[in-house]
This record gives C-alpha cells, structure tokens and sequence, in this order.
C-alpha cells in the first residue's frame, strides 16, 4: 500500500488515538509537575475597643484570580513525586532506619498510600492470574467432555460473569456476602458469631475482591481454552494412548503443550486487566483495608471541590511506568515474531 | 471418534464434571439470586433472620400483599428518574459504537495491507495503548476539558470512548482482515479501482462477520466503563452504570438499596440478551487474537 493511501485510511483512528490517549498521558504528565495553588491569605487587623487583634481570612477573589491566570497551579518539579502519598522516600528511610525487624518496616511501608496500593494491585495481579488460568483449563477440559447438548449452555451460563459489568457484577456478589446477604448471614449463622463480618477484616476483604476477580475473569481463560481444545490434533492423541497413556499423561504432555502459546495470550491479557483493578473497590466499598492504584487517582479526581490533578497525575505516570514494565516481555516477543514473519 | 477407551468413566472424568458443575453453579447462582429478590421487599432480601425469606418473600407478603413487588423498579425507573440514565447509555453506545467501527475498520485494513515497518509500530503503539487503565487517561482529560468547558457533555464522552476503543478494536480488525485474502483487493486494482474503490466494492461486502464481531466488543466496553463515564459525564447526563454507583450513595442513606438491586438487574438484562443472540461471535471475537496470533 502507498504511504499517502495509508495515511488517509489510517487517519482518523491515529488522530483519535494521538489526542485522547497519548497527548493526555502527556498532559498527565505535566500536571504531575504542578502543584494546586494555596488559597491567598490576607492578615489583617481588626481594631476594636480593646485594642487590635490580627485576624487572618482567605483573599478569595485573589485565590479565585490566581487559579484563573495559571490553571495548572504552580510548578513543582518532582516533589509530587516522592512526597508521602507518592514513592515517600523520606518516609522509607526513616522506617528503615528505626524499625528493627523486617516484620516492622512492613508495617510502616503499608501504611503509605502509594505503596499499599501497590502492594494490593500486585497481590490481586500475581493471585487471580494463575488460579484463572488453572482453573479455566481446568474447566474447559471438563465442558469439552460434556455431552454435545450440554456444551452450548454451559458456554452461555460461563460467558456471564465474564461480560457483566464490572461495577455490577461486584454489587451483585457484595450485597450476597454483605452481613444480612444470604452468603454473609450464612457464614454469622455457621460461626455462631452475630458481629462476623467480611468487610471488617483486611484479609477477608482481600480474599473477597480476589474471589470477585477469580470469578469475573476466569470465563475469559475458559473460552480460549475451550477454542484451543478443539484444534488439539487427534492423530497425537491417539498416538499417545498407544504408547499406554492415561487421560491425566495425555493431559500433561500432549493438551497443555499443545495451548502453550494460548497460555502465554491469556496471560498477557489477565495481566493487563487485572492490574487496572477499580470497580470491585468500589462496589465492596472496600477502600479501608484494600486500595488499587487506578482506585487511588479516581479517589484524587473525586476530591469535591479541590481535585488533586496533581496527585492523581503523578499516580497515573508511575502506573503507567509500571504498566510498561510489565509488558516489556511481551513486546520484545512480538517485535521478535515480527521481524521473522516479515522476512 | 468416540472409543470405549475415551469414554471410560474414571476417578478423573468424576472429578472434572464435578468442578463443571460447581462452576456453573458458582457463575449462574449471583444473577439469579439478585433477579430473584429484586421483586422482594429490602427486609427479605437482606435478611439477616432466615435467608429463607428471600425465597418464599415473607415480609413482601407481610407489607404488599404478593409474594413479588414491582416496588423497586418503580422506585428506579420513576422516582430515580433511571429511565434518564438509560437514554444516555443508549446514545452513548450507539455513536461509539458507530464512529469506532468506522474508524478501526478503515485502520484496520490499512494495517492489514501495509507490510512497511511503521505499521507495524502503529499496532505496538496500540497494544501499550490498550493496556493503559483508563482512569489513567481520565486524570489527563479532567483539566483540558474544564478549561475548554466541554466537560460534562455526552458527545466528549462518545469521542473519549471511541479513542479508548481505538486500539483494540484495530487489533481485533487487523487480525480478521489478514485473513482476507489479499488478491481481492489488489485483482480490483489490477482492474482499474482505486484503493478506495477496492475497499469500497470488494472488501466492505465480505468484511460483515468481523464487524459484528468486533461491534459486539465495542457495545460491551461503552456499555460496561464506570472509569470515564463517572469522571466525565455532569449529574443530569449520567449513563447507568455511573448512576448505579451513585444511587449507592443516596438510597443506602434513605433505606432504598432495593432501588439500587433493581437498577442493577434492569441493567444486566440487555447484556443477557446480547449474549443470547450473538453468543457464536463473542466466543469466536475472545478466541480469534488467541488463536490466530
């Protein structure tokens, strides 16, 4: 194709791509580098009939002009960055210097929002995924098995999870296990213990927001699973029982060779999704024990009145840093295949 | 080819369709649940007494008279003012969907025939795109939108959707129009069309099933966001899904979560139907970068 007719069709969705996705990524950036003004604030004296007394009020057509002049607040260079609710590396270091077992600097590194976050988003990355993609070849060699009529519906009842709404699906499962929900009034009635509750413990909240995500992404593997299965080649199949294999040998080293390569696209998309993890913060209302880094910028864009554009800008950048990182395998194998296809 | 040996019922085989069954049920249980205790009343649905309750509809009988209520709904949709809501979703999906699949359909093919190395850089570009969480984009809109005063409005919300769309649905086109064989387009060429003109005549007639396909894909991404939709949209534009975040606010205070439950179940029920309908092309649009790619 010519470059020039290339350009004309690839025109509107590079456009579209340029200025809502990585101009505001640049612009994200750049607020990462400012900082809200602070309201202008005018002392003045009050004089009364015992003498003057200073009082000290905010200027707010001053502050409200300011903020007109220089929409971006002022400039602040990195500071946004490793200040306490970002990277806080004065705040590591003084936890590293006074704390004396491992044990403790934890404690104190939790307690920094940036970095419980983190911890939380990498735990809900590194846990659903596997068991996603365990349970759904798991799965999808069972329904495979099934009898022709059951396969249809059991894809249809799968797919549901998967495709609801985010939001919604983990309302859904929340309002069950909620303490008066028929899962959470269950397990009160099966512990004996009224005041049982999950959302009041971080570990049975991070252990609800994983079986969310388990729940919602496992359809996904599933499918693809399922797809792959059908193109496994018979004649190996066959070959393999006749050298004495049992269905578990034949699993192991003839199907999960054969969805290797899927393996590897599952989990580049399961990596990918359930680092963004959000809505099921949301609906648990789970942000006192469990907090995701998209969580936190939506929490700085909510702030009424007073977004904290500058916050949320500098979470935003070192997400996506992150995001990076974690797609750096995958882009040097794709960059690899193309060039061996091209040639 | 069925054999006795495949179809020995063994320890495994037990063990593989129990965990079938669990999952099904796992998967089908919530939404069933929820649609069933919609038509209760909010003490038989939350009961912490008997769950029970929510089955047989005790305190619905006590306070309506009928085992089922419509109280929730009505709630919603008229005193809510849900139906509002559910207007927005509706032109907001339809023009992304639209403007998307014009967009990536157009790029797509041109991806698809252009062996120079930037296409190629194009796609990468796309891929990293795609994995941006969206309320990443979002903080980068907030301020430029202010500041232009076209925050709030349902057509910025469209064109943010249908970039956010961009990237996959290029991929998703790219890969099906590959599959298209190239000589169509290009003996239309040797014939005297233009590229356009082979685009226009030869490709825009077969290229329907990836369409579809990858509209569906389009439908459920406009349809499901709460990132963009909550952070962009002004109260009286709101689509469902940010309203639903929102009635969680309101009614939980005034004793109305059923509202909330009724909402939520009313905005499921489309997705039900899609997935009804077109339940071939979604599993072939999961499968189709896997396999191919």
């Amino acid at each position: 194709m010519k470059h020039r007719t290339f350009l004309w069709f690839i025109l509107p969705t590079l456009s579209a791509m340029i200025l809502f996705i990585a101009l505001p990524i640049v612009s994200v950036f750049i607020q990462s580098l400012h900082v809200g003004h602070e309201q202008v604030i005018v002392v003045s004296e009050s004089c009364g009939p015992f003498g003057c007394t200073p009082t000290t009020s905010i200027d707010l057509e001053a502050t409200a002009k300011l903020q007109e002049e220089q929409p971006l607040g002022k400039f602040n260079g990195l500071a946004t960055y490793t200040n306490r609710s970002h990277l806080a590396f004065q705040e590591l270091a003084e936890a590293w210097r006074t704390t004396q077992t491992f044990g403790e600097f934890w404690d104190q590194v939790f307690n920094l929002p940036f970095y419980r976050a983190l911890i939380f988003t990498l735990t809900y990355t590194a846990v659903v995924t596997p068991m996603v993609i365990v349970l759904g070849l798991a799965i999808a060699v069972g329904v495979n098995n099934l009898p022709k009529f059951l396969k249809g519906p059991s894809i249809f009842i799968s797919l549901l999870p998967f495709l609801v709404t985010p939001l919604v699906g983990s309302l859904i499962l929340y309002w069950m296990v909620d303490a008066d929900g028929v899962i959470g009034a269950t397990l009160q009635r099966i512990f004996d213990d009224p005041s049982l509750s999950l959302k009041a413990s971080t570990a049975l909240t991070w252990v609800m927001l994983i079986v969310y995500g388990v729940w919602h992404m496992l359809p996904f593997s599933f499918i693809t699973f399922y797809a792959g299965l059908q193109t496994v080649p018979e004649d190996t199949m066959e070959a393999a029982q006749i050298d004495g294999a049992s269905k578990w040998q034949s699993l192991i080293h003839v199907i999960v060779p054969h969805l290797a390569p899927l393996m590897s696209f599952v989990t580049l998309m399961m990596l990918m999704d359930n680092f963004r993890v959000f809505e099921p913060i949301v609906s648990f209302s789970a942000e006192a024990h469990a907090t995701s880094l998209s969580w936190i910028i939506f929490n700085d864009l909510r702030e009424s009145g007073n977004p904290l554009y500058g916050s949320a800008g500098a979470t935003s950048i070192l997400t996506v840093i992150g995001v990076v990182i974690l797609l750096t395998p995958v882009l040097i194998r794709t960059w690899r295949d193309f060039n061996r296809k091209s040639h | 080819m069925a054999t006795k040996a495949q179809n020995r019922i063994t320890p495994l085989t037990i063990i593989s369709f129990a965990l079938v069954a669990i999952w099904l049920i796992i998967a089908a249980f919530p939404f069933l649940w929820t649609l069933w205790g919609s038509f209760k009343v909010q003490s038989d649905f939350f009961s912490k007494a008997d769950w029970r309750n929510a089955f047989y509809g005790i305190n619905t009988i006590k306070e309506t008279g009928s085992a089922f209520t419509g109280a929730g709904y009505h709630g919603a949709w008229i005193q809510e003012e849900f139906w509002k809501n559910v207007m927005n979703t509706g032109i907001v999906v339809f023009f992304t969907v639209v403007i998307s699949l014009t967009f990536g359909t157009l790029g797509g093919y041109a991806l698809a025939r252009s062996g120079f190395r930037y296409a190629f850089w194009i796609l990468m570009a796309a891929l990293v795109f795609r994995a941006m969480p969206h309320i990443t984009l979002v903080s980068g809109y907030m301020l430029p939108f202010f500041e232009w005063n076209i925050w709030g409005l349902l057509p910025t919300t469209i064109i943010v959707l249908v970039a956010i769309n961009q990237p996959f649905t290029l991929w998703m086109l790219h890969s099906f129009f590959l599959n298209i064989p190239k000589d169509m387009d290009e003996s239309a060429m040797v014939d005297g069309c233009t590229r356009f003109q082979a685009f226009r005549h030869v490709i825009i007639p077969v290229m329907w099933p990836g369409v579809v396909t990858t509209g569906l894909f389009s439908f459920l991404l406009a349809y499901n966001d709460f990132a963009v939709t909550s952070m962009l949209l002004s109260a009286e534009n709101e689509t469902m899904v940010p309203a639903i975040a929102s009635f969680l606010g309101t009614t939980q205070v005034q004793g109305n979560v059923m509202f909330a439950v009724a909402a939520v179940v009313s905005a499921t029920a489309p997705l039900f139907i899609l997935i009804l309908f077109f339940q071939r092309q979604i599993v072939s649009g999961l499968t189709a970068g896997a396999v191919k790619g």
